[in-house]
């Protein structure tokens, strides 16, 4: 179905998450590069070795999930917008997920908005806590959001009310 | 007539990178480019390309044009360009004419030329489609990119290429609502994080759809869509009518081959190309000599394979008319490697199997 439609099934998701001991250690990349394709800017951007695509760049690329600080350089860097981060040091019941939004306006940080699913539906409200838009992530900023546990492998984008 | 030693036709991705891949070899290069500006497509493409570093990945396309100009200039004592130029012949002798600013006409005798020309869109047959508001997806993405002019309200994309996913995604980051994406396949054809990135924002994409009629008085005002079975027939009784006031035309590019069929060289047509192609060796040299190709005119792909292509003939060109780089055999050898690279995964198969069709 995901050929037909553009919606990861929720265990094509779950696979690309690390374990949940691993999550609530701290922040960790998840990448949701489902198919291949000849691209590997993940990997170079990759300032700790946490990203491995290999020497044919048509891999899926590997996330290292030791390596990883969850720094979100990666992020920006992937044409695909296909990474999050996901934290789940901070608190039981919420989760921090950081995402690339490329839309206008920016959400402000502090504010809710609105959390949308892999097909675009609404989920739940949640809350901005950091919008982070410097020059080196060349036009891709990076948003942190506060997200309930329970929507951890649903959340996937969020949607700004103008 | 004007002398050239080497001319380069077309100043897109493969064209800009031929220039200077033959220019940093020590050929004497023209480039001769029809719009006022360089470039090609580039202008137009907002997106983060794919690809490595060396195809510059993870750069705007937007930008890349700069980063090529800034390279070229490192040879400008080698480096001519005419814009505002059209190359309209190629002739069994070797003579290219050229029209400039659509009032002076001239001729040209190079030692090679590098015909670097790319694609045009296909068109969709339904009835109505020449209502206004019904676009090619590049037409848009020009009056939104280049120009910042808002296209319409509503759009309906036809075709679920990279093309079509792409421009879906920059028109909703314009703030056009975008109804749905349809396409005749029965898969998405573009990459699927481009597929993701838009259904995420909610908007459908209905693969085994065709466009059955648009409607409109005086421009487009309702489309009408169905389905269709596996033999690509639609499918009575499925038909929608969706509001939009745009149609985004974006069913696939075909190679802007004129000039070599009228040079005379030999050409195939190769369905995995795209379209009309011409027979070509290793160094995309093709069947007329010191006549060189470069970029989707040798097979519809993504920029960064042209852009190699283009580093890949300039180099080759330059060497057969006697400036061989001095690290030839190692630029050759990284040239090759990056297109099979490129090449090597399942969305290279089909280019695979066309190449091998036309490669002598």
């Amino acid at each position: 179905m995901f050929e037909q439609t553009g919606i990861p099934s929720i265990e094509m998701v779950m696979e690309k998450f690390p374990s949940l001991d691993r999550i609530n250690k701290g922040p960790v990349a998840v990448v949701e590069c489902y198919k291949k394709i000849p691209c590997n800017p993940c990997q170079t951007a990759c300032k700790f070795d946490a990203i491995n695509v290999g020497e044919d760049i048509n891999n899926i690329p590997e996330v290292n999930t030791d390596n990883c600080t969850g720094c979100a350089i990666c992020l920006s860097k992937c044409p695909g917008l296909a990474i999050m981060v996901v934290d789940g040091s901070k608190s039981n019941d919420k989760v921090l997920v950081k995402i690339p939004y490329e839309f206008l306006p920016l959400p402000e940080e502090g504010k809710m908005v609105k959390g949308l699913d892999r097909e675009g539906n609404y989920l739940t409200d949640v809350k901005v806590l950091k919008v982070l838009n410097p020059k080196s992530f060349d036009r891709t900023p990076v948003i942190t959001v506060e997200v309930d546990r329970k929507y951890m492998y649903d959340f996937r984008n969020i949607k700004v009310e103008v | 007539m004007k002398e050239a030693e080497l001319v380069i036709v077309g100043a897109g991705p493969a064209g800009l990178c031929a220039a200077i891949s033959a220019a940093s070899s020590g050929a004497k290069v023209l480039i001769i480019e029809r719009n006022k500006s360089l470039g090609g497509q580039l202008v137009k493409q907002t997106h983060m390309f794919f690809g490595s570093e060396k195809q510059y990945a993870s750069t705007r396309g937007i930008d890349i044009t700069d980063i090529l100009l800034t390279e070229l200039k490192k040879y400008e004592k080698n480096v001519e360009i005419l814009t505002n130029s059209t190359v309209v012949g190629m002739y069994e002798d070797g003579i290219i004419t050229v029209l400039h600013k659509e009032d002076k006409y001239f001729k040209i005798k190079p030692k090679a030329v590098i015909v670097c020309t790319g694609a045009f869109e296909k068109s969709l047959a339904f009835p109505n489609n020449d209502l206004p508001g019904i676009y090619g997806a590049g037409a848009v993405q020009t009056l939104m990119n280049v120009y910042g002019v808002k296209p319409g309200n509503k759009v309906l994309m036809v075709g679920a290429g990279n093309i079509g996913l792409i421009v879906s995604y920059q028109l909703m980051q314009a703030g056009v609502e975008v109804v749905a994406i349809l396409d005749a396949a029965p898969k998405i054809g573009g990459y699927l994080v481009h597929a993701s990135k838009i259904r995420r924002m909610g908007v459908p994409i209905l693969t085994g759809y065709t466009v059955k009629e648009a409607i409109g008085k005086d421009y487009l005002e309702k489309a009408v869509i169905c389905k269709l079975d596996n033999k690509f027939q639609q499918i009575p009784g499925t038909e929608q009518t969706l509001d939009a006031d745009v149609m985004c035309i974006s069913v696939g590019l075909t190679p802007l081959n004129e000039l070599l069929s009228m040079s005379g060289c030999e050409m195939k047509y190769i369905p995995q190309l795209s379209g009309t192609v011409p027979v070509r060796n290793e160094d995309y040299e093709t069947t007329i000599e010191n006549l060189f190709v470069a970029g989707d005119i040798s097979g519809v792909e993504e920029a960064s394979a042209a852009m190699v292509e283009g580093y890949l003939a300039g180099l080759c060109a330059a060497a057969k008319i006697g400036h061989k780089a001095e690290d030839f055999e190692n630029k050759k050898m990284d040239y090759l490697k990056q297109l099979s690279e490129l090449r090597s995964g399942p969305v290279g198969e089909h280019i695979l199997a066309g190449i091998e069709q036309i490669v002598r």
